[in-house]
């Protein structure tokens, strides 16, 4: 008896020996926020809240960089499209693999100390593929979204879920496939199904519970400001329309957003209207569907948004990451830059969503100038003639870098790439596919693929290519292009050394000089890079990892 | 300070092993008593109603025969009540591993079990033991509460029979996972590492240290490396009372995790 207790003295004491040292090593908010103090870790989806996707390390330089050399590769063992960022804390990486894992791995080796595993509702309903874009972290918990549209919290150091909440309804259409914020006490997630008629949501939980604390909706109900651009049927109408069309009105999240802590703002990106396609029967401007929205973080109160896409009927998402730039060209004015899907590249006032800049990046036709108040006008096609960009977008959600040593904004572009749109009625029915229509590729032949290739690329430039832009973040001005045959759904890195980072649908993983473009170093992976690539160091070793493929390949320098 | 608590730790840890109890008699050679009682418990709350308490409520059927219409092995049983049987009115049944184990070591043991035998633990007051006079939390976890360097508890009565969690509550060493076996390792520069084995290939290994880190170690950084098969965890034979071990195994059981 008397080992007994002094048994458990000891084990009391090592209890509280232990528990203090672990504050050390949790991912407080304070270390979320001066995420740019720590260039060894990678604690956010896009690198820090600006959602730069830049890191401070330099030890890859232009001048080295062609001794890289593989270090490890973990290999997914579910077939898929990843579209994973891992994050890196300490010389530990979390990352997700499909459909609802999340994967614990030593950051210099790739050996796995656990694996969550998540089974998602079979009976889920999900718009374009079983994807998720990652996790996020504060203390020793992991947070993810899940398929069938939960959040759930998992122990760091073990795997094991601490709480699992519904988000929503997934037999509604309902998903999550973002990497949560976190941001203080908070998870903040969005949710997908924009082409099954969902009404979207941006909404924050209790990281220590699992509670919801607010919600916005992307689609305003009655009353609610905003609530008029679902504007009343005409009469008479020719066409089909829908008196209730904001309840199933789109609007989803489905990348992370971003922000601002003097502000205390938080910046999301929201999706399509619903139906995608079939404007008559939703009249009006539709808000806030192709908007960014700037929501009071502790209450969850819009504080103001923009329109990039008003009545949208080209399926144009705004879901890009928003990119936060300080002293947006040496105005003094903070500002969010933002390259839409819709062919723009725009800068707003972040604090009041004031309009300050809006000029195309690639051939746009769907519209040809912004008035005073940065609404753009439109210039709808006749039918059957091709609109720029196409449906998949002069950019979509694949993450833009903004390096602060350059001042230039970097995005993957799709050029020379057109659709023709034929909408149609559709009624709303619960889980059914709700785009109205759909669009067709615009190529020289009939058949012309959309944004599936085989690996054999047989249309080569003819219908559409990708590239690498990097923009003047100031101005827009263009200021080098790299150009690549196939299209693009990869993320852009950029390091404190002037390196960019990026891959392409062809498999090749690419660095190239960010003040200039050039090429620097390159090598195939065999697979498509649909990524975000980061950087982070362990010891004195700066890393670079990209997913291709169903393969995360990380690499070092040469020693 | 913290190489007396080890030593004596060790040394409390390996008295308890030594005077352990023998296990409990199994009832059929296979199926643990407490499954069994387990099984009793599911069955009088979810298909008494239809089965009744002798089994036989159900014309052509007669759970206490031992024989089944349409199962024969243990995998076959708990398939069938996953899946229900709908044109027989009967539905699926979503059980957890725990809790089928019951169920079919209670239905392969109907005939000859008394329920009214069942002497059932109480969850809230296991929980007290395992915070408290079990010390439990010093070694495991259960959701936010308690310590990483042991297996988390967090769902152990969703995936752990009941016969299996009270064997590890009298006897440690019979249960523990060789995944999970306390190793040491000396590197070459000649610090110790001490922990968890989490998982293991040719050329690293990876823990969780005594300070609840997880660490990935290169053999080829090692100069010598222990593997135990003796359970670090002492067994509670002696040191718990019968009441209090059935408490704590129905605390147990009650993690079904989140």
């Amino acid at each position: 008896m008397a080992g007994t207790r002094t048994l458990v003295g000891c084990g009391t004491a090592a209890l509280i020996a232990l528990l203090s040292i672990q504050v050390h090593g949790q991912v407080t908010s304070q270390r979320l926020t001066a995420a740019n103090t720590e260039p060894q870790n990678w604690l956010t989806y896009s690198g820090n809240y600006s959602s730069h996707r830049f890191s401070p390390l330099d030890q890859i330089t232009p001048a080295n960089v062609k001794n890289l050399e593989l270090q490890w590769v973990y290999q997914a063992p579910v077939a898929g499209n990843w579209q994973t960022t891992p994050l890196v804390v300490d010389g530990m990486m979390y990352l997700t693999q499909r459909p609802n894992d999340i994967v614990a791995l030593d950051a210099v080796t790739g050996r796995a100390f656990w694996i969550y595993r998540y089974t998602p509702n079979p009976d889920r309903i999900v718009c374009c593929g079983a994807n998720n874009r990652g996790v996020a972290i504060l203390g020793d918990t992991l947070f993810m979204g899940t398929l069938d549209a939960h959040l759930v919290a998992v122990d760091a150091k073990s795997g094991r879920q601490i709480w699992k909440t519904e988000v929503a309804t997934t037999t509604a259409g309902y998903s999550i496939t973002h990497a949560p914020l976190v941001v203080k006490d908070k998870v903040i997630v969005g949710v997908g199904g924009g082409e099954y008629g969902i009404r979207g949501f941006v909404a924050a939980y209790s990281a220590e519970t699992g509670k919801e604390l607010w919600r916005f909706y992307t689609i305003p109900g009655p009353g609610e400001k905003g609530h008029e651009t679902w504007e009343a049927c005409p009469q008479k109408s020719d066409s089909f329309c829908d008196p209730d069309a904001w309840k199933h009105g789109g609007g989803s999240i489905w990348m992370t957003g971003s922000y601002d802590p003097k502000l205390n703002l938080t910046y999301w990106g929201v999706g399509n209207v619903g139906p995608d396609y079939a404007g008559a029967q939703r009249p009006g401007d539709n808000l806030y569907t192709d908007s960014v929205v700037a929501l009071d973080v502790d209450k969850g109160t819009l504080r103001w948004h923009y329109q990039f896409t008003p009545h949208d009927v080209y399926d144009y998402d705004s879901v890009q990451v928003p990119v936060l730039v300080d002293n947006w060209g040496r105005t003094g004015i903070d500002a969010l830059v933002w390259a839409n899907r819709n062919g723009n590249y725009y800068a707003l006032d972040r604090a009041t969503g004031k309009f300050l800049l809006g000029r195309p990046f690639v051939k746009v036709n769907w519209m040809s100038e912004f008035d005073e108040r940065g609404r753009p006008i439109q210039t709808p096609q006749p039918p059957g003639q091709p609109t720029y960009p196409g449906n998949q977008g002069g950019t979509n959600w694949y993450s833009p870098s903004f390096s602060p040593r350059t001042n230039l904004f970097y995005l993957s572009a799709w050029e020379d790439y057109a659709s023709i749109y034929g909408p149609s009625p559709v009624e709303y029915r619960q889980g059914i596919n709700f785009t109205g229509g759909g669009p067709r590729p615009y190529g020289p032949v009939p058949g012309a693929p959309s944004f599936q290739r085989a690996p054999i690329n047989t249309w080569t430039e003819s219908a559409g290519h990708g590239a690498v832009i990097a923009l003047d973040v100031a101005n827009g001005d263009q200021k080098w292009k790299f150009n690549m045959t196939d299209v693009t759904d990869s993320g852009i890195l950029t390091t404190a050394s002037n390196l960019l980072f990026a891959g392409g649908r062809e498999g090749y993983f690419q660095a190239l000089d960010a003040r200039t473009g050039t090429l620097l170093w390159k090598t195939n992976l065999g697979g498509p890079i649909n990524s975000g690539p980061m950087s982070f160091r362990v010891g004195n070793k700066q890393y670079v990892a990209t997913v291709s493929g169903l393969s995360l390949f990380v690499f070092a320098l040469r020693e | 300070m913290r190489i007396v608590c080890g030593v004596v730790m060790a040394a409390a840890t390996i008295a308890l092993v030594s005077a352990q109890a023998p296990t409990q008699p199994l009832h059929d050679a296979q199926y643990p008593d407490v499954d069994i009682a387990l099984g009793a418990k599911l069955y009088a709350a979810r298909c008494i109603t239809c089965h009744g308490a002798q089994g036989d409520a159900i014309g052509g059927v007669n759970l206490r025969s031992g024989k089944f219409r349409k199962v024969v092995t243990d995998r076959d049983i708990a398939t069938f009540v996953r899946a229900g049987s709908p044109a027989a009115g009967m539905p699926p049944f979503a059980l957890d591993d725990t809790d089928m184990a019951g169920i079919i070591a209670y239905l392969r043991n109907m005939n000859t079990f008394d329920a009214a035998t069942v002497k059932g633990g109480d969850p809230s007051r296991g929980r007290a033991v395992f915070e408290g006079k079990g010390a439990c939390v010093t070694c495991h976890r259960v959701g936010r509460t308690g310590s990483h360097v042991a297996p988390d508890l967090t769902d152990i009565g969703a995936i752990r029979s009941a016969g299996s969690i009270q064997r590890s509550l009298l006897d440690p060493n019979s249960q523990m996972m060789p995944i999970n076996r306390p190793v040491r390792l000396v590197m070459k520069d000649g610090t110790i590492v001490n922990g968890r084995r989490l998982n293991e290939d040719t050329y690293s290994v990876q823990v969780i240290d005594e300070k609840e880190r997880l660490r990935s170690i290169l053999k080829s950084e090692v100069r010598d490396y222990t593997i135990s098969k003796s359970s670090p965890m002492p067994s509670y034979a002696k040191t718990l009372t019968s009441d209090e071990l059935a408490d704590l195994l129905g605390y147990l059981l009650s993690l079904k995790g989140q």
